[in-house]
């Protein structure tokens, strides 16, 4: 068994109109490399389901977008995703925002493969105006209260950044939160990883870090090997988030043509050359990762 | 001796006040005032107070604002974002949170200005305001107390839930909210008058109750007896300067005034 594909294989599977899901948390373990390849290619329609960050406002910019189903999109210390903040004030998204906790919610329902989870969350507040087709569903019990019925998020694919993973599909990630990458991960038809690292066998590397596996290997479809694959977002514990890099990107999404721009100066050309028009790998890997 | 202080200062000693009382829980302060304030009540009148380190793991030791600068912090347990949901559905949280519209039901706006399809403004989005505001007790800092903060309709978004019936679904009944104190760089309110109308119950020192009502979108009740918040002591100044050594909290209300108007 040997799952180890590249990233022209996962995009090459992918078909217009998908609804694919990102791990990571805003400007957290993104995984870039695959967003990357995503825009290189022709793909279109698509419904993005994340917690998010770059990802989002990158495809958003290159028109590859019908609908996002989000629980927020930020750079953290640039609080709103630029490219995100442009498309919803044009309306060109279908944007379906929610509860952070919502979107775990959904996603909880469609790995467990129910229609729906109970909850009090939204209930009172506007996300039943921005969902109208959210219901609610009665408790059958003594207590009778009425819960948001939140449905689940079925996603065709997912698509998660990884520290480490051998070609079975196990997979190993460092930092210290795992955020809802296996919410994602089960909520998936089909999950592609791309991991820092990449070896033949993890239980034979590293058997003392089984703790920091996420998720089971029969959930995943295909490995890429993508060192790096995450900048600009962090990478724990290996980079941090590219503050200069997201300036630039900030900038130019004030400008006339500031997504074009971006594509030719870092997006066009293969990701083998990434790095270096990123300003090296050196560079990146010496990225601090932030502190609160 | 006169203790000179900023008014920031004065603000995080009348957000600490917030967290007095409410028992062990997680309190988050989302912002530097907030969670400066926090910090202060947790080292000063409440060490049951349950906090982190702003990111995935709980301190007892509040982590100070900024640069580390070697400082390194001390976990006590883990808080990765997975558990935080756990904790605000489970009830045993208090946030103190900076809406950028607050209305006279208590709901806040963080969302977005204008309408949802193409608004106007694109802002934070709801994040966790709606789980937040049906789940655990919620106070509010505003560093800008004006009518455009509180405004006199209703909310572009609601992202928290206050005391309106409009949002709620036919024949669901409507569930508590609690909402604690809202802080601002004027006084302190509630929304514990008649029918949860907004109350003032301190005023920060040389601020007029006429005054806020002027900045306020909506009518205001004064509490029956409207306090004058109190300016931080030595000791309090000591800590909020331990907690924020490069002075964040300087740049949080504009102009960063003194906590005593000039007379």
């Amino acid at each position: 068994m040997n799952k180890q594909m590249q990233l022209a294989d996962v995009v090459a599977s992918l078909k217009d109109g998908m609804t694919i899901g990102f791990g990571g948390w805003g400007p957290r373990r993104k995984p870039m490399a695959l967003v990357r390849e995503i825009l290189r290619s022709g793909l279109k329609d698509l419904t993005l389901v994340a917690l998010g960050g770059p990802e989002i406002g990158m495809l958003c910019a290159a028109g590859k977008v019908k609908r996002v189903i989000y629980g927020f999109v930020s750079l953290d210390f640039i609080p709103i995703e630029p490219f995100f903040r442009k498309t919803r004030e044009a309306g060109g998204v279908q944007a379906s925002e929610l509860d952070e906790g919502l979107l775990v919610l959904g996603l909880q329902a469609a790995g467990h493969r129910l229609p729906f989870l109970p909850t009090r969350v939204g209930l009172g507040s506007d996300v039943t105006t921005i969902n109208p087709e959210f219901k609610t569903v009665k408790s059958p019990y003594a207590d009778g209260e009425t819960f948001l019925a939140m449905p689940a998020i079925k996603l065709d694919v997912a698509l998660i950044h990884v520290t480490r993973a051998d070609r079975l599909g196990n997979t190993q990630t460092d930092g210290p939160d795992p955020f809802f990458d296996a919410l994602f991960a089960r909520a998936a038809d089909k999950c592609y990883v791309t991991t820092e690292e990449l070896v033949d066998r993890i239980d034979l590397v590293h058997p003392d870090k089984a703790k920091s596996n996420l998720f089971e290997r029969y959930l995943v479809t295909g490995v890429v090997e993508a060192p790096l694959g995450a900048h600009p977002t962090t990478a724990h514990d290996l980079y941090g988030w590219d503050v200069e890099h997201f300036k630039e990107y900030q900038a130019l999404a004030g400008e006339e043509g500031g997504w074009k721009k971006y594509f030719d100066k870092y997006v066009a050309g293969p990701e083998s050359g990434y790095a270096d028009r990123v300003g090296g790998a050196s560079r990146i890997r010496n990225l601090p990762i932030p502190t609160f | 001796m006169t203790t000179q202080f900023s008014l920031a200062e004065l603000v995080i000693v009348s957000a600490a006040e917030a967290f007095r009382g409410g028992g062990e829980v997680l309190a988050t302060g989302i912002g530097p005032l907030p969670r400066i304030a926090v910090g202060l009540a947790k080292l000063t009148f409440a060490p049951e107070l349950c906090m982190t380190d702003g990111e995935a793991y709980l301190v007892e030791e509040p982590v100070p604002l900024g640069p580390r600068n070697g400082y390194q912090p001390k976990y006590s347990g883990w808080m990765p974002y997975g558990r935080v949901f756990d904790s605000v559905w489970s009830g045993k949280r208090h946030a103190m949170v900076t809406p950028v519209q607050v209305d006279r039901w208590g709901q806040g706006n963080i969302a977005a200005l204008g309408d949802l399809k193409k608004p106007k403004v694109q802002m934070l989005g709801v994040r966790g305001f709606p789980g937040n505001s049906v789940s655990h007790k919620n106070s509010m800092f505003l560093p800008a107390h004006t009518k455009r903060a509180f405004i006199e309709g209703e909310v572009d978004v609601v992202a928290s839930v206050g005391f309106s019936d409009k949002r709620w679904p036919e024949g669901v009944k409507k569930l508590p909210v609690d909402i604690g104190v809202v802080v601002t760089n004027l006084c302190v309110m509630d929304f514990n008058g008649p029918d949860h109308a907004a109350r003032v119950i301190a005023l920060h020192p040389g601020v007029t109750f006429e005054e806020v009502q002027a900045e306020t979108g909506f009518p205001l009740l004064r509490a029956e007896s409207v306090k004058t918040s109190a300016a931080p002591t030595e000791e309090q100044l000591a800590i909020i300067r331990k907690l924020d050594p490069t002075s964040i909290r300087a740049t949080v209300i504009k102009g960063n005034p003194p906590g005593l108007r000039a007379a």
